[in-house]
């Protein structure tokens, strides 16, 4: 008597199951019963070919992205968790601070001379920002710096290990784009396009593997250097500096901003 | 350079780069993914649900929590597989508790507004269909439409991702959050009840090449 296969069996077989395949193949060429058992399976799967989707319309997206739009979180979680991180608590300190002393610097001001209150409090600010984004941008070089000048051993396959450098990027990329909003709102177009460009750098730097092959490590030193970011970070830096010396009313003795970090 | 990623460049740009950028707080690049991949989660969404509104609510919800978890993103990995991912285990889980609070209510009679019978298998039992009723393929569809609602949402998930959307067994195994041969098994059950669904209409079709009407 022969031996017919069960519906599971038919429904892998047409599914592209491995197992039995051949022993099925062969029997379906002997056996009607099972090939009408198939073709009413395979009459499902017809039926649910011929189940309509409707067409969302060309511009669904659009209409998608207009409906979440105001519901996508204005700061995402991460980003302020990552603030309370141990090693991040003394960027924050430090920022912190600087806000801190503007606004006192902003009340004696207000004090001293009252009748220039906004053209006084408008300086403060901006030298706030000067000393802070000098000071990002010092630290920033000062990761590129690391990294460009490297000269990682000759061993193809010893991997380098850039965790470090990759913790100070990524800490590094939420300032960033603090700073650049900030330029941006503020209309500082140069100062937005260099720190637009800096921090696809520190981007690309955070978003790599901790170890990476010398190849890897050659090809992020390339695009360090191709993109000439050290260069415009240090022309930004050199015009803060003036711009501080401006608004102290006073010129400053110029600085790397490789020293400044220093201090 | 304003920040918004102007339509031309968008584009232009890859889903990793586009990532990237959501990622170092251009909220704006996040449009481009959600402008290219809004289609095909909605037309898995769809099948998946059966209906436009809720699959237009998978589809904002998916994206929604596509960029709250977008850190969690693996950055070798294909965005649209990820937020569809996202999509089918929203919509499974809206669909198990909608069917949740389907049972707790009373179900007198399960005939629908347009007078069709929404139990597949009740439809399995109907003695004398008649051919030139079921010969429609919108009947077909209809029938079928019903047979999918009768699914359970594992089952309905399993046949959907596995026949319409080509997904591996293992892909669908996580999103079932089962393993690999409970999910085959899922997808055989689904596959058969259908078939049971169908069988009417089968045997009607069988009637109407006998009686010479098809």
């Amino acid at each position: 008597m022969m031996k017919h296969f069960t519906e599971e069996e038919l429904i892998g077989y047409r599914d592209g199951e491995p197992g039995k395949r051949k022993a099925i193949a062969s029997h379906l060429r002997e056996c009607a019963q099972c090939r009408e058992d198939l073709q009413r399976i395979e009459e499902v799967f017809v039926a649910l070919n011929a189940m309509p989707v409707p067409d969302p319309g060309e511009d669904y997206g659009r209409r998608v992205w207009l409906q979440i739009e105001s519901r996508l979180p204005e700061k995402r979680a991460r980003w302020w968790a990552g603030w309370f991180s141990v090693g991040r608590l003394a960027t924050a300190g430090a920022l912190a601070a600087i806000v801190i002393l503007a606004f006192t610097l902003g009340r004696i001001s207000k004090r001293t001379a009252p009748e220039s209150d906004v053209a006084a409090a408008g300086q403060v600010r901006e030298r706030v920002l000067v000393i802070a984004v000098g000071d990002h941008l010092g630290r920033s070089e000062m990761v590129l710096m690391e990294l460009a000048n490297a000269r990682p051993a000759q061993d193809k396959n010893k991997l380098i290990n850039i965790s470090a450098e990759q913790k100070r990027a990524e800490s590094l990329v939420e300032e960033n784009r603090l700073y650049r909003q900030s330029a941006w709102s503020q209309g500082d177009s140069a100062m937005n396009s260099t720190l637009d460009e800096l921090e696809r750098v520190l981007v690309d730097i955070a978003n790599s593997p901790e170890e990476i092959t010398p190849a890897q490590f050659e090809a992020i030193q390339k695009r360090i250097e191709s993109r000439g970011i050290l260069l415009k970070v240090r022309v930004v830096q050199e015009e803060l500096h003036d711009r501080g010396g401006t608004l102290d009313g006073a010129p400053k003795e110029k600085r790397t901003g490789t020293e400044r970090s220093k201090t | 350079m304003n920040g918004r990623i102007e339509r031309a460049e968008a584009e232009g740009i890859s889903d990793a780069i586009a990532v990237e950028r959501t990622l170092a707080g251009e909220r704006d690049a996040y449009r481009v993914l959600v402008e290219r991949h809004s289609a095909n989660v909605f037309r898995l969404a769809y099948r998946m649900t059966g209906n436009r509104q809720d699959a237009e609510e998978v589809v904002q919800e998916a994206f929604l929590r596509g960029y709250q978890k977008l850190r969690q993103f693996a950055g070798n990995a294909n965005f649209g597989t990820w937020v569809y991912r996202i999509a089918a285990n929203y919509a499974i889980d809206r669909m198990r508790q909608s069917k949740s609070e389907e049972s707790r209510r009373e179900h007198p009679s399960k005939r629908r507004e347009d007078g069709i019978e929404a139990d597949p298998m009740a439809l399995a039992r109907d003695p004398a269909p008649s051919p030139e009723r079921l010969a429609s393929s919108m009947q077909l569809a209809e029938m079928m439409k019903a047979a999918l609602n009768e699914l359970t949402p594992a089952e309905r998930t399993a046949i959907v991702m596995r026949h319409w959307e080509g997904c591996g067994i293992e892909e669908i195994a996580a999103v079932l959050k089962s393993n690999s041969n409970a999910t085959k098994n899922t997808v055989f059950r689904a596959v058969s009840k259908l078939r049971k669904a169908l069988e009417p209409f089968a045997g009607a079709k069988t009637a109407a090449r006998a009686m010479g009407t098809e």
